[in-house]
C-alpha cells in the first residue's frame, strides 16, 4: 500500500447516482480503520437542478474544516461535475471519472487520471444504481490505503436493511477495484 | 462504546431527547431542518410531542407555554428564524423558564446565505432580546458535542431556571462524524412542580409572568436575575486549551466552534515550523472565559482571534485583555472556512507585528 | 333571628379582589362567567388560563387558578404549548381584539386550523383599551378613536375584521359562537356558550372560541349605559350574534 496522505475528497454527480452514499462508504470504512473522518453534503439550492455532491475528509489528525474547497481526490460521476470541480483539484490530485457519461477529456495535465466506465460496468452487473460502488472500487484501488475486504464488510452493513442489494453492490465494488489502477 | 456516523443536526436532536426533551416545536429553515425531520420520527416513537408550527414567532411561544408547564422542551432554528424568536426569548428569561434553544447559524445579514457562519455571536451572547437578558451559550465544535451539549442542556437550564442556548453553525449541522451515543439521562420529572402550571390541585395557583409594573419591584427582579447571571459567570465558564503549557508561548490563537478545529491544526503546523503556538477555545461564549484569556495577556503573549465573521468575539477578547497585549484578527465568512495554512500565514503576520 | 340565604356568592375560581377594570367594562362580567363555569365543571385544579397583553394582562390577579401571561398576540401558541405538554389540563386563552385580531392573527388562525384542543375567549370591544383608545382591527367604520379622530375610513384604515366568521370556515375549528353581555339574558347565553366550549375541550374535540362583544365606555367616551346601547345597536349590526360553527372536526 502507498503511504497515506490526508484525503480531501469531493464526490459529485447527479441526483440518483449515489454520490452521497459513495462518500459515506469511504468515510465509514475509513472511520472503522481508525482514521478521523468527516462527511458533509451539498445542501439547499445547490441540491436543486439534479446535482449533488459531498465532501469527505479522511485524516490521521483531527479533521479541521469538513468543507473541502481544494480536493486531492475528485470522483466525477458526470460531465457537469468534472467541469465544475476539475480546476479545484490540487496539483497531482487524483481524478476518478465516469467514462460512461463523460465523453470529454480532462483539461488538466498535472493530475493522476483514473477513467472508469462505471455506469456501463454497473449496467452489465444488472443495475446502473450500483455505479457509485464501481466508483468507490476505483477509489480504493487508486488510493491504496483501505483494505478492500473491509469496504465489502461495510457494504454489507450499509445495505443491511436491503439484503437483496448486497451482492450486486459488492460485485460492483470489486469490478471497479479490478478495472482501476493503483496510483503509485 | 461504539461510534456511529451521524449528522450534527441529528446528533443534536438525539442528544436532546436523551436529555429528557418531552416537546419539540419548530419551523423548517436551512441548514437545520434535519432536526425537525428527525424529531418528527423519534418523538412520537417515544410518546413525546413533535409539532411543526406556523412560524418561528409561534414556535418560541409554544416553547414558552410548554416550558411554563414545567416539561423539558426545545426548539432549533437558523439565524433569521432566531431573530424572529427574540421577543419570546426575552419572555422566557423574564419568566425564568428553563428550555433549550439552538441556532445552527448561517450567513447574514438579511436572508444572507445558508452556509456556515459565526455571525450571530453578538445576538447570542449580548442579547438580540430586550431587557437585561443573559443565557448560557454553548458552542460545540464537533458532532459529538452537538449530542453531548444538547443532552446536558436541560439540567443546566433547570439549575438556573433560564434558557440554555447552543450556538452551532451550518457545517456542524450538516456534517457527519463519528459519535458515541451516551445513554438516556435520568432526571426528576417533578423537579419543576413547585412553580409550573400543572393545575392548582391542593396548592396555591402558580402564575408564570414577566410583568412587574412597580419600578421597585422591576428593579428587585432584575437584581435577582443579575445574581443568577453572576452565579453562572462563577460556575459555568467552560473552555479548552491546546498546547498552552509553556511559559514562553509565541502566540495564542483564540477560536470557537468550527473555526477552532482548523486552528488546532494550525497550532500543530506552526509548531512544526518552530513557532510555539497555543489554542484557547471558549466553549461557553457566555459566560466568556475572560480570566483565562487575561492570563495570557498578562504575559504579553500576542493573541490571534479567528472567526467566521468580521470580528465579534474579538470584542470580548479585547475586553478580557484590557489592552495588555496585541490582539489581531482573522475572519472569513459564510461558507468560507479558513484552511490551517491560511491561519498559519496570518499567525506569522501577527508575529511580525510584535517584532518576532 | 333573621334568616339569611346565600343566593349567589363569589365563585371558587375567583379571588376576593377588587378588579382594576373601569366601571361598565365587560371584562369583569366575562371573568365571572368563566369562573362560574370552571366551578360548575369542577376543573379549577386542572385549569390554566393565558393572560394576554391588553387590559386583561393581570387577569391572573382575579382567577384562583394557574395562569400564564403571554406576549402580545401569542396567547393561542402559549395555550397550545401548555396543552400539548400536559393534555390533562384545561387551557383557556383569554384575548382582546388588538391581541387576537391584529398582531396575533397568524397564531389564532393556525391554532384553529390545527384544531388545537384549547378554548379561546375573545373579547371584542372594537378598541385598544390599555394603550388608550386607539383603533382596533375590529373598530367599526366611522367609529372615532385616538388614531382615527375623524372616524375609521376603510379606504385608509381598512375594514373591521370578522374573526368568528373567518375561523368558522377553517376545517379545524370545532365550535365558534359570538355572544354579548349587554343584558342578563345575553350574559346567560354567553355563559352557556363558554360552558359548551370547555365541555368540548374536556372531550378532546378541538378548537373552540367564544367571541364576546363587550363594552368599553372609557375609551368609547360613553356612559356605561350608552356603551351597552352602542354594543346592541352598532356592534351587533356589524357583528351578528350566533353560532358560526358547531360540527365535529374528525368523523372517526
Amino acid at each position: 500500500m502507498s503511504e497515506f496522505v490526508t484525503q480531501e475528497i469531493i464526490s459529485a454527480g447527479m441526483g440518483g447516482q449515489g454520490v452521497l452514499k459513495a462518500g459515506l462508504l469511504i468515510a465509514e470504512t475509513s472511520m472503522k480503520e481508525g482514521y478521523n473522518v468527516s462527511w458533509i453534503p451539498s445542501y439547499g439550492p445547490e441540491m436543486r437542478g439534479g446535482t449533488a455532491n459531498c465532501k469527505v475528509v479522511v485524516s490521521k489528525r483531527p479533521v479541521g474544516s469538513p468543507i473541502v474547497t481544494s480536493p486531492n481526490v475528485l470522483l466525477a460521476f458526470n460531465r457537469p461535475s468534472l467541469e465544475k470541480f476539475e480546476q479545484s483539484l490540487k496539483p497531482g490530485g487524483i481524478l476518478i471519472y465516469n467514462k460512461s457519461l463523460i465523453e470529454i477529456e480532462p483539461k488538466r495535465t498535472d493530475l493522476k487520471l483514473v477513467p472508469i466506465k462505471a455506469t456501463e460496468i454497473a449496467d452489465e452487473l444488472g443495475n446502473t444504481k450500483a455505479t457509485n460502488m464501481v466508483m468507490v472500487g476505483a477509489y480504493v484501488k487508486a488510493t491504496g490505503y483501505l483494505n478492500p475486504e473491509k469496504v465489502k464488510e461495510e457494504i454489507k452493513h450499509m445495505f443491511a436493511s436491503k439484503p437483496q442489494f448486497v451482492e450486486l453492490n459488492i460485485k460492483a465494488f470489486e469490478a471497479g477495484y479490478e478495472a482501476a489502477e493503483e496510483i503509485k | 462504546m461504539e461510534k456511529v456516523m451521524m449528522k450534527g443536526n441529528e446528533a443534536l436532536a438525539e442528544g436532546a431527547l436523551r436529555g429528557g426533551c418531552q416537546c419539540y416545536f419548530g419551523y423548517p429553515i436551512t441548514p437545520q431542518s434535519e432536526v425537525a425531520e428527525y424529531m418528527s420520527r423519534r418523538m412520537p416513537e417515544l410518546g413525546r410531542v413533535f409539532l411543526q408550527t406556523e412560524s418561528e414567532v409561534a414556535t418560541i411561544n409554544y416553547l414558552y407555554g410548554a416550558a411554563g408547564a414545567g416539561v423539558r422542551c426545545m426548539t432549533t432554528s437558523s439565524s433569521p428564524g432566531i431573530s424572529l424568536m427574540q421577543e419570546g426569548i426575552s419572555y422566557l428569561i423574564g419568566a425564568e423558564l428553563p428550555c433549550l434553544i439552538a441556532n445552527v447559524v448561517r450567513g447574514g445579514p438579511g436572508l444572507g446565505n445558508i452556509q456556515p457562519a459565526q455571525a450571530d455571536y453578538w445576538q447570542a451572547t449580548k442579547g438580540g432580546t430586550h431587557g437585561d437578558c443573559r443565557m448560557i451559550v454553548l458552542a460545540p465544535n464537533s458532532v459529538q458535542e452537538m449530542f453531548d451539549f444538547a443532552r446536558d442542556a436541560f439540567d443546566l437550564a433547570e439549575k438556573y431556571r433560564n434558557p440554555v442556548f447552543i450556538l452551532a453553525d451550518g457545517a456542524l449541522g450538516q456534517m457527519m462524524e463519528p459519535v458515541e451515543l451516551k445513554p438516556f439521562l435520568e432526571f426528576d420529572p417533578h423537579k419543576n412542580d413547585s412553580w409550573a402550571t400543572t393545575g392548582a390541585k391542593n396548592r396555591e395557583p402558580h402564575v408564570i409572568t414577566s410583568i412587574h409594573l412597580e419600578p421597585e419591584e422591576m428593579e428587585e427582579f432584575n437584581r435577582h436575575l443579575q445574581a443568577k447571571y453572576l452565579l453562572m459567570e462563577k460556575e459555568e465558564v467552560r473552555w479548552e486549551e491546546y498546547q498552552t503549557n509553556e511559559d514562553d508561548l509565541d502566540i495564542l490563537i483564540v477560536a470557537y466552534g468550527i473555526a477552532s478545529r482548523v486552528c488546532r491544526n494550525a497550532v500543530d503546523d506552526l509548531r512544526a515550523s518552530g513557532i510555539k503556538a497555543g489554542l484557547l477555545r471558549p466553549i461557553t461564549l457566555w459566560p466568556f472565559p475572560k480570566a483565562e484569556i487575561r492570563r495570557f495577556a498578562d504575559r504579553k503573549i500576542p493573541i490571534l482571534v479567528v472567526e467566521l465573521n468580521m470580528g465579534q468575539m474579538l470584542e470580548d477578547v479585547l475586553l478580557a485583555v484590557e489592552g495588555k497585549t496585541l490582539v489581531d484578527f482573522y475572519g472569513r465568512y459564510a461558507g468560507i472556512i479558513p484552511s490551517a495554512d491560511e491561519v498559519v500565514r496570518k499567525a506569522f503576520d501577527t508575529l511580525k507585528k510584535v517584532g518576532k | 333571628m333573621e334568616k339569611k340565604k346565600l343566593i349567589r356568592g363569589r365563585p371558587d375560581a375567583l379571588n376576593d379582589k377588587i378588579m382594576h377594570y373601569c366601571p361598565g367594562c365587560g371584562h369583569g362580567i366575562v371573568h365571572r362567567i368563566v369562573a362560574e363555569v370552571v366551578d360548575e365543571l369542577g376543573i379549577k385544579d386542572r385549569f390554566v388560563g393565558i393572560a394576554p397583553v391588553g387590559c386583561s394582562v393581570f387577569a391572573y390577579w382575579y382567577f384562583n387558578t394557574d395562569f400564564h401571561q403571554a406576549a402580545h398576540g401569542r396567547a393561542p401558541a402559549v395555550a397550545s404549548g401548555i396543552k400539548r405538554a400536559r393534555p390533562e389540563l384545561i387551557v383557556m386563552s383569554y384575548q382582546g381584539d388588538g391581541d387576537l385580531a391584529a398582531i396575533g392573527t397568524a397564531e389564532i388562525v393556525h391554532a384553529a386550523n390545527r384544531g388545537e384542543n384549547i378554548t379561546v375567549i375573545f373579547i371584542n370591544n372594537a378598541i385598544y383599551g390599555m394603550t388608550g383608545g386607539q383603533m382596533a382591527p375590529t373598530t367599526l367604520i366611522g367609529q372615532k378613536s385616538t388614531t382615527t379622530p375623524l372616524g375609521r375610513d376603510p379606504r385608509k384604515a381598512g375594514f373591521p375584521i370578522k374573526i368568528s366568521e373567518m375561523l368558522a370556515v377553517l376545517p379545524g375549528s370545532r365550535y365558534i359562537e359570538r355572544t354579548t353581555v349587554t343584558s342578563p339574558k345575553e350574559v346567560n347565553k354567553t355563559k352557556k356558550a363558554i360552558k359548551k366550549a370547555f365541555e368540548l375541550q374536556m372531550k378532546g374535540e378541538g378548537f373552540t372560541m367564544v367571541e364576546v362583544l363587550s363594552p368599553c365606555p372609557t375609551n368609547w367616551r360613553l356612559t356605561p349605559k350608552d356603551a351597552l346601547k352602542f354594543v346592541e345597536e352598532k356592534m351587533v349590526e356589524y357583528y351578528p350574534l350566533g353560532v358560526f360553527k358547531d360540527e365535529p372536526v374528525f368523523n372517526d
